[in-house]
């Protein structure tokens, strides 16, 4: 754990008592049985936005408490570790776009209902199924003062939720350049808007958008026309490394879980944490959850400084995060035995959400070979 | 390096104090050269290298953190870590080295008596004395407890008859420092920690050859050896704790070392190398080893504040002797696929020094998961200390 201040440590400390009494993983239990279309209980949102999460990021002059991404971080930590299903972090991915290219009338307009939870917000860029933000055909004509929206977007995260959606499109130039990529700011009741609410494996809100005709204003442009690939990248480096965040909660939680099954489980006259195969696949993931502890921390950190290595160290983080999800969450199933394959218990959540996770904002080979093209291997 | 650490009026007036020292004493020559390793290979310091040793070592600079009246240079941490950074900026190394400042020295100073490090200290401290390590035996490896070399009490001395394995740079060594039974009724306070003067008769060393070609390690022999009294270390049958205290040092400077593996350590990076030998990445696994190695980089950093902000080492610091052991193999495997058919030069022409050395070093680092504990006894520690799982029964 990072050397925290007096002000993360509380926030910390108060997350993890509100998980644990609000939201444990029979509240993600119950919400998923429910059948609940949207992915989230909109009760256990309004706390979390009472409790000031929704703000951690948005400066205080837009009525948040600015503390940064390294403490959102912390809560999503949190949250992940008993799968808290909320649209706070879909929310803060929007949000980032904002405060990276909103001029002052967007920020006015919506950093405020942002930081108090009155909107939700989501950030809408795939169009395939692999991760592939400069995969961009989702069309936005000029059409007199405004444009004209026509495409579509896949597997938006709370998408069908979202008031305000971050719409990336193209505005110029052909499907996978860099060049000609522009940002708008969509409102999620748009006319000619179609919103699919999927059932995804792990129950939470994903949505496909059809774009029909959707016309918004010039004033819906986020940051400059034509150029927005910099910023919608920047903006899923704070996405992914917030992702990374509450990935690593759950991993930390599932390997909790499962050491305290070693340790109680007894077959052959003794617990079967005695015997040496399973005692070292747990240092193994012991030594991966510091590893890439490190690595999450890093990341959030150079946000919040601005560093330089911004994108490295978060491709970083994600690569290393998707191994770590990816190993626990078997490493779960498999050390519980028969019990670990049925529903009722919890390791089916948990390797259902690892997978989900992994694949958003890129997964394990795409942060690899973006590193390496970063660091110009 | 905090922002508070570099607004501290103390540690500036230090800073500038050690850089002024610096300039003045450090010889130019040797800039970027390490000298500590030389020493500890027997091999004797002459001209700017001898002088260099000289001077940190008659400053306790070398040992900066050692106590001034033993010869040490009696600094703290922070003014330690000043000096570090005065050194790195210069490119001048610690010529100060080996296992009687990584391992034996801090153990002397924490558990030897008034007299013991009044005589063993200062020839640490001045790189003058090299000490080696007899713990292993031939039946006692991993189950090192299980140790028979016997040290019998005659009175005015210990009468020691046995046999150590793996002695590093034993044939180099003045002293050693050793774990014999003084009892053989039971098996781990039945030990002893005793400090043998290599000089004295009886004591025969022969050096291993390893599969790198190189003898790093020795089988050092006592027979019928004489250790008079005055050189026990501890309490009699108290050996174990003061040897498994000495082995924490070993391994926080093992897990050190695999932080500049994990930093691509001073020889150039692998990727600069496979440029040259095969053009790209092709298949992401030089970024993987690198991504690898920043985590550790990484992880040694978030340790080390952690570590200070707590006022001691935590958990963490329980997998950096594997995650370091296994990174430098990985990398050491990835260079030599790299070099192809110039990576398997044993000696001799049509292979460039550089590629005799990486393979020599392939070799070599297959020790390094093997030595100051098997990565299977770290993965034991990890699982029994950290994870509190339990003997198997």
């Amino acid at each position: 754990m990072a050397v925290l201040t007096e002000e993360q440590s509380m926030l910390r400390d108060a997350a993890k008592s509100w998980v644990s009494e609000k939201s444990p993983v029979t509240a993600f239990r119950k919400m998923r049985d429910s059948g609940n279309e949207d992915g989230f209980d909109k009760a256990a949102w309004k706390e979390i936005a009472e409790m000031g999460w929704t703000g951690i990021i948005i400066p205080e002059e837009f009525g948040g408490s600015g503390l940064g991404y390294l403490t959102l971080g912390l809560v999503l930590e949190e949250m992940g570790r008993t799968l808290t299903a909320a649209p706070l972090l879909s929310t803060a991915a929007a949000t980032s776009a904002l405060l990276i290219a909103g001029n002052d009338a967007q920020k006015k307009e919506w950093l405020p209902k942002l930081a108090e939870g009155k909107a939700i917000a989501a950030l809408a860029v795939d169009e395939k199924s692999h991760h592939a933000p400069s995969h961009m055909t989702l069309e936005a004509k000029k059409t007199g003062g405004g444009y004209t929206l026509n495409g579509k977007k896949l597997f938006v995260q709370d998408g069908g939720a979202a008031d305000l959606l971050v719409v990336a499109a193209r505005t110029a130039g052909k499907a996978d350049e860099k060049n000609g990529i522009t940002l708008f700011l969509v409102p999620g009741n748009a006319s000619g808007l179609k919103r699919t609410k999927l059932k995804s494996v792990d129950s939470r809100g994903v949505a496909n958008l059809e774009f029909h005709n959707v016309e918004v204003p010039g004033s819906a442009v986020l940051g400059a026309v034509d150029n927005g690939f910099d910023v919608l990248d920047a903006t899923l480096d704070r996405a992914r490394a917030a992702l990374a965040a509450e990935m690593l909660g759950a991993a930390t939680q599932e390997f909790e879980t499962t050491l305290d099954y070693l340790k109680t489980r007894v077959q052959f006259g003794q617990v079967i944490g005695t015997f040496q195969a399973l005692q070292h696949r747990a240092a193994k993931m012991f030594t991966d959850l510091e590893l890439t502890r490190s690595c999450v921390e890093a990341a959030l950190t150079a946000i919040d400084r601005n560093a330089n290595d911004i994108p490295a160290l978060v491709s970083l983080a994600k690569a290393k995060v998707n191994e770590l999800a990816h190993l626990v969450s078997n490493e779960m199933v498999q050390m519980h035995g028969g019990i670990g394959m049925t529903d009722a218990h919890d390791s089916g959540l948990y390797l259902k959400r690892a997978r989900a996770a992994e694949a958003t904002y890129g997964s394990a080979s795409f942060h690899r070979d973006r590193y390496a093209r970063l660091m110009g291997y | 390096m905090s922002a508070a650490e570099k607004l501290d009026p103390e540690l500036e007036s230090f800073r500038a104090e050690a850089r002024a020292w610096l300039a003045e004493n450090f010889p130019p020559s040797l800039k970027d050269k390490d000298v500590s390793m030389t020493a500890m290979a027997g091999i004797t310091l002459s001209g700017d290298a001898k002088l260099w040793q000289e001077r940190m070592g008659a400053k306790g600079w070398g040992t900066p953190t050692y106590p001034k009246q033993y010869g040490g240079g009696g600094l703290t941490n922070a003014q330690a870590r000043v000096l570090q950074q005065e050194m790195a900026r210069i490119g001048a190394k610690n010529p100060i080295g080996g296992m009687g400042v990584m391992m034996f020295g801090p153990t002397l100073l924490e558990y030897g008596n008034e007299e013991q490090k009044a005589r063993h200290v200062p020839g640490i401290v001045t790189g003058t004395v090299r000490w080696c390590q007899g713990y292993s035996e031939p039946n006692a490896g991993s189950d090192l407890a299980a140790l028979r070399t016997q040290a019998v009490d005659k009175g005015d001395h210990y009468l020691v008859n046995g046999q150590k394995i793996w002695t590093s740079g034993a044939q180099f060594a003045d002293w050693c420092f050793c774990l014999v039974r003084t009892d053989n009724s039971k098996k781990h306070e039945g030990i002893s920690f005793l400090l043998i003067d290599m000089k004295s008769p009886g004591v025969e060393v022969r050096p291993i050859k390893l599969i790198s070609g190189n003898s790093p390690f020795c089988e050092t022999f006592f027979t019928d050896v004489k250790v008079p009294k005055e050189n026990l270390m501890g309490p009699l049958n108290g050996g174990w704790t003061i040897g498994k205290r000495l082995l924490q040092f070993e391994r926080a400077g093992l897990g050190s070392g695999g932080g500049s593996a994990g930093r691509g350590g001073a020889a150039q990076g692998i990727d600069e190398i496979a440029k040259k030998y095969v053009g790209t990445d092709e298949k992401g696994r030089i970024a993987e080893h690198q991504m690898s190695a920043r985590a550790f980089a990484l992880t040694i950093a978030r340790a080390q504040a952690e570590a200070k902000s707590n006022a001691g080492p935590n958990q963490t610091t329980s997998i950096m002797k594997n995650a370091g052991s296994k990174l430098q193999q990985e990398r050491a495997e990835l260079l030599l696929e790299i070099m192809g058919s110039q990576g398997l030069g044993w000696e001799g022409e049509g292979f460039t020094r550089e590629e005799i050395e990486s393979t020599r070093a392939w070799l070599g680092g297959k020790a390094v998961t093997i030595y100051g504990g098997t990565a299977e006894i770290q993965n034991n520690i990890i699982a029994k200390r950290i994870l509190g799982l339990l003997d198997h029964q």
